[in-house]
């Protein structure tokens, strides 16, 4: 079963492959997405995001899902090293934790109703669980940050999350936190994880880092990683390559 | 993720740039220190110093085709004295590019050099980007407000002209 909506603003497919999937399985992760949305889009001016940001909300009115969020963009910011930071001319922006924690999220969901064969995506971050309609891996195609319509690498993954950081197709741009300018360094980074969540906030970081963010996640446990560079060359951490079809 | 088993050591990088600096070179047309045989010439040097910053030319130094392209296939370096030990490369040209560099010696039989090997920073893979047919499952792309929205914007404003 497979289905798509758009939220966040961003499209979302969920795929779940067990027969025993309902369509009720996937509204569900879709109705915490709304939910997440809700709570943290910095577009929308009744989120608590927004509340904050314009200094309604004081630490104390703060819900346990915004403390948390918060504390992940700390922590990930400190394991960083600075280039990852939700902070911005005292504005508030945590997009950078809460999509690749939300498509986490959405998973677990699914997998605590006894599902094992699925995906969720949002926006080229994907989560994968189990095996693909063949029995096989998930395949998993990155997608040529010059040219949007090709593949330009093939992998396969199961159980992992993998997340891809750019420019080309963002509306908002990544800046680097240090100097507070547009990252362009790099075209893309792509990274593997253990899980989406880890995936998508060192894909972030490593390439508000630009070229130096692969050595970065060279020196990560369980992190693998593919950067495109803005010559067209592409470097690759080195156990990247086991995912390569 | 880093291997540390595997063969990365500060001397050994060191030896890698120099050859690397000297492969990039678009204005250099000939490749030094490496030879396109896989027989390699011993020729250690007296010094670690003068090993890392100027190694041996083999013989049989291969011209580069022009425009600061490399001859494809798979070049062995001379051996050099890193003061701790030998260090000999091989690099692989794809495309008339570096593809690939890998350690055929590197200093390993003692502390010192375990520990040096140890705080050196990787050699990572490098290729140039190519399209591939493959069907997958899913794409991996940069997050997006979607270039939904960004057909629909340019609908909106076409429509304000």
């Amino acid at each position: 079963m497979k289905k798509q909506a758009t939220i966040m603003g961003m499209p979302v497919t969920v795929q779940v492959l067990d027969a025993s999937a309902t369509d009720e399985d996937i509204q569900e992760v879709f109705a915490y997405l709304h939910y997440m949305d809700q709570k943290f889009s910095t577009y929308k001016t009744d989120s608590e995001i927004s509340q904050i940001n314009r200094g309604e909300l004081s630490n104390a009115d703060y819900s346990s899902e915004m403390k948390k969020i918060l504390a992940l963009c700390e922590e990930t910011k400190r394991e960083a090293d600075g280039y990852f930071d939700i902070n911005l001319n005292g504005i508030l922006d945590p997009s950078g934790i809460v999509k690749g924690y939300a498509i986490w999220e959405s998973a677990k969901l699914l997998e605590k109703k006894g599902h094992k064969n699925f995906y969720v995506e949002i926006a080229g971050d994907i989560q994968t669980f189990g095996k693909n309609e063949k029995g096989e891996n998930w395949k998993v195609g990155i997608q040529n940050p010059f040219n949007l319509k090709e593949i330009i690498k093939v992998l396969k993954i199961s159980n992992q999350g993998i997340a891809t950081s750019g420019n080309y197709r963002r509306g908002k741009h990544i800046l680097n936190p240090k100097t507070k300018e547009r990252a362009d360094e790099i075209a893309g980074i792509t990274i593997i994880g253990p899980n989406v969540y880890e995936a998508d906030r060192f894909a972030t970081a490593a390439f508000a880092m630009g070229e130096k963010g692969i050595e970065f996640i060279e020196k990560q446990r369980n992190l693998e990683a593919y950067m495109i560079k803005n010559n067209q060359i592409a470097v690759m951490t080195s156990g990247f390559e086991k995912y390569c079809v | 993720m880093r291997k540390y088993t595997q063969i990365t050591f500060v001397l050994g990088v060191f030896a890698v740039l120099v050859l690397a600096r000297q492969l990039k070179g678009n204005d250099t047309p000939v490749v030094v220190g490496v030879t396109p045989t896989s027989a390699p010439t011993n020729t250690p040097s007296p010094a670690a110093s003068s090993s890392s910053s100027n190694p041996q030319a083999s013989t049989n130094t291969p011209t580069v085709a022009p425009q600061g392209k490399y001859k494809n296939g798979t070049y062995t370096g001379s051996v050099q004295d890193a003061f701790y030990g030998n260090i000999q490369v091989q690099a692989v040209i794809s495309n008339g590019k570096i593809s690939n560099i890998t350690f055929l010696q590197y200093p390993n039989d003692n502390r010192t050099s375990q520990y040096v090997n140890g705080q050196a920073d990787p050699i990572l893979a490098q290729e140039a980007i190519q399209t591939q047919s493959a069907q997958v499952d899913i794409v991996s792309g940069a997050s997006a407000s979607s270039q939904a929205f960004q057909t629909s914007l340019a609908d909106a404003l076409s429509q304000a002209k």
